[in-house]
């Protein structure tokens, strides 16, 4: 009953998931997402907020095509080039830093793997295996690894979950700065609003398990400028938007 | 150092023990080892134990190479592990005479039957280890490798591989172990050279140097290659998991 179409459009990922199971041996089956539709232009970034076990782990996997097993459709991007940085780093662990992004990106040239080991700060760290990096730095190889395969959707599932603060701001800044460079369109997903705020061109507020849409929130741009004052207005405004959804009936869901 | 130790113990042993019996049934290492060399300088000793190493060479291969490819299908695959596995299980409990006896008797006293029954000893051992290393490859990186679209030679080369070489070397180990034994009794039983039909001579004749003369070469090519061949070879693929490999494999 699904369909994972690559048909490009004005909108670029199109989401649109009626109902998504999951089915354990045992006892009934456990419904991970609901009536959650979403649509995000080409070249913008969208931060997915919503709490943890909502169903955001298992949204990016069916954007991904990992998992099939859904009712609704997804349109992916035109070309469909898939790059991808896990919740945690997945990296080959018998193969150094560089070797995993060459393996995963075999025809992209040394110049262009060098170049951006070089942009996020990895150069020296080039012929280290993952086990002799920190999850801060083995984070940075697996966006590197989903950058350099140039991928027409990004996704990205909470890069800066398990950081402390300083890394994790550090991060957020190299990825804001990266994708608004490349303009790829991007998905982030992410339990922390202000995270998704400093990410995102479009905020989209989930519910509780199973999720859905509550409410689709645009940050201004450039996000780079955004004052402290104007995040906060944001967050209030994304809070209030939440308050509002939550107090409606159900069937009023959009 | 202490391997040397417990080595010249084992010789002292021997020559005691050869001074209080009888010379026939247990001659003393000189004496052996003058017949060592009597059958060096012949050429007899190495063209045997070059045979005999062909015929485990060639068991080896074809049971690793069989029993990794069907481990690893049975390991993936939930029904043909269910419908291989009563197969697998007869095969395991199958005492290696009546497999090297059916061989013969079914192919003949043939160079064939011989290498294949020798590789059907080892073949379920490999199956059920590898299996064990392809039920646990980790779906995390398996999914990881799906999202990139590594061609399936890479998935081979860089996720397989890496995750199964620890199954891969304790087969190995254990397998090379086996199969040197049952090649001796392969041998013994249906084939004109090799150290087994060697010693099955120096049993007829009742020639305890002789025997000794090509049991000792034997065990002595055997560690050799556990020790020259096996052990690197493991360091070698687990070489990762340390961290100053790195720093060594620039040097
Ligand atoms: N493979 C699975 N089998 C059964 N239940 C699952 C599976 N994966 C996730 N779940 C359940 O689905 C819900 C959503 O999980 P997930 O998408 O990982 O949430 P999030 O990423 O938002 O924290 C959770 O209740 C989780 O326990
Ligand atoms: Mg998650």
């Amino acid at each position: 009953m699904n369909d994972t179409s690559r048909a490009g459009g004005a909108a670029s990922l199109d989401v649109s998931i009626a109902s998504k199971d999951y089915h354990s041996a045992s006892g009934r089956p456990l419904r991970a997402l609901e009536d959650l539709r979403l649509t995000l232009p080409a070249g913008k970034a969208g931060a997915v907020v919503g709490p943890s076990g909502c169903g955001k782990t298992t949204l990016l996997r069916l954007i991904a095509g990992l998992d099939k097993d859904f009712v609704g459709t997804i349109a992916l991007p035109e070309h469909g080039r898939l790059g991808m940085a896990f919740q945690e780093p997945r990296l080959l662990p018998w193969r150094s830093v560089s070797d995993n992004i060459r393996i995963a990106a075999p025809h992209v040239s040394e110049a262009e793997i060098a170049a951006l080991l070089d942009e996020l700060g990895l150069a020296e760290h080039a012929t280290h295996f993952p086990r002799e990096l920190s999850l801060g730095l083995a984070r940075r190889v697996a966006l590197a690894r989903a950058l350099a395969v140039k991928p027409d959707l990004l996704l990205l599932d909470e890069p800066l979950v398990s950081l402390d603060a300083a890394l994790a701001r550090d991060l957020r800044e190299m990825i804001a700065r990266l994708i608004d460079e490349r303009r790829i369109t991007t998905l982030i997903v992410t339990h922390d609003l202000r995270e998704a705020i400093a990410l995102g061109d479009k905020l989209f507020l989930l519910s509780a398990r199973p999720a859905h849409v509550l409410a689709t929130l645009d940050v201004p741009t450039p996000r780079r400028h955004l004052e402290k004052e104007a995040a906060e207005i944001i967050e209030a405004r994304a809070r209030e938007a939440l308050a509002k959804a939550r107090a409606e009936p159900p069937q009023s869901k959009q | 150092m202490i391997r040397l130790v417990s080595l010249a113990a084992l010789l002292l042993l021997w020559q005691i023990g050869a001074w209080l019996s009888d010379p026939h049934r247990l001659p003393g290492p000189v004496a052996v080892f003058e017949k060592i060399y009597e059958e060096a300088l012949s050429g007899a000793l190495f063209s045997n134990l070059a045979i005999t190493l062909a015929r485990v060479v060639a068991a080896f291969a074809l049971a690793m190479s069989f029993g990794a490819a069907i481990g690893y299908f049975m390991g993936r695959n939930k029904l043909a592990d269910r419908l291989l596995d009563p197969w697998l299980v007869a095969l395991l409990n199958l005492p290696a005479l009546v497999v090297i006896v059916l061989a013969y008797v079914w192919a003949g006293l043939t160079e064939v039957a011989a290498i294949g029954a020798v590789a059907l000893n080892k073949l379920p051992n490999a199956i059920v280890v590898v299996r064990e290393g392809a039920r646990a490859l980790d779906p995390h990186l398996e999914d990881m490798a799906w999202v990139f679209r590594f061609s399936p030679a890479a998935r081979l080369k860089h996720l397989v591989l890496p995750q199964l070489a620890p199954y891969l070397a304790a087969a190995t180990r254990s397998g090379l172990s086996l199969v040197w034994k049952i090649v001796l009794v392969v041998e013994l039983l249906g084939r004109s050279n090799g150290v087994g039909f060697e010693i099955n001579m120096a049993f007829q004749l009742f020639d305890m140097k002789l025997l000794l003369a090509y049991a000792l070469p034997f065990v002595a090519l055997m560690l050799g290659v556990e020790t020259f061949l096996v052990q690197p070879l493991e360091r070698h693929v687990s070489r990762w998991r340390r961290g100053v490999s790195r720093r060594l494999d620039r040097i």
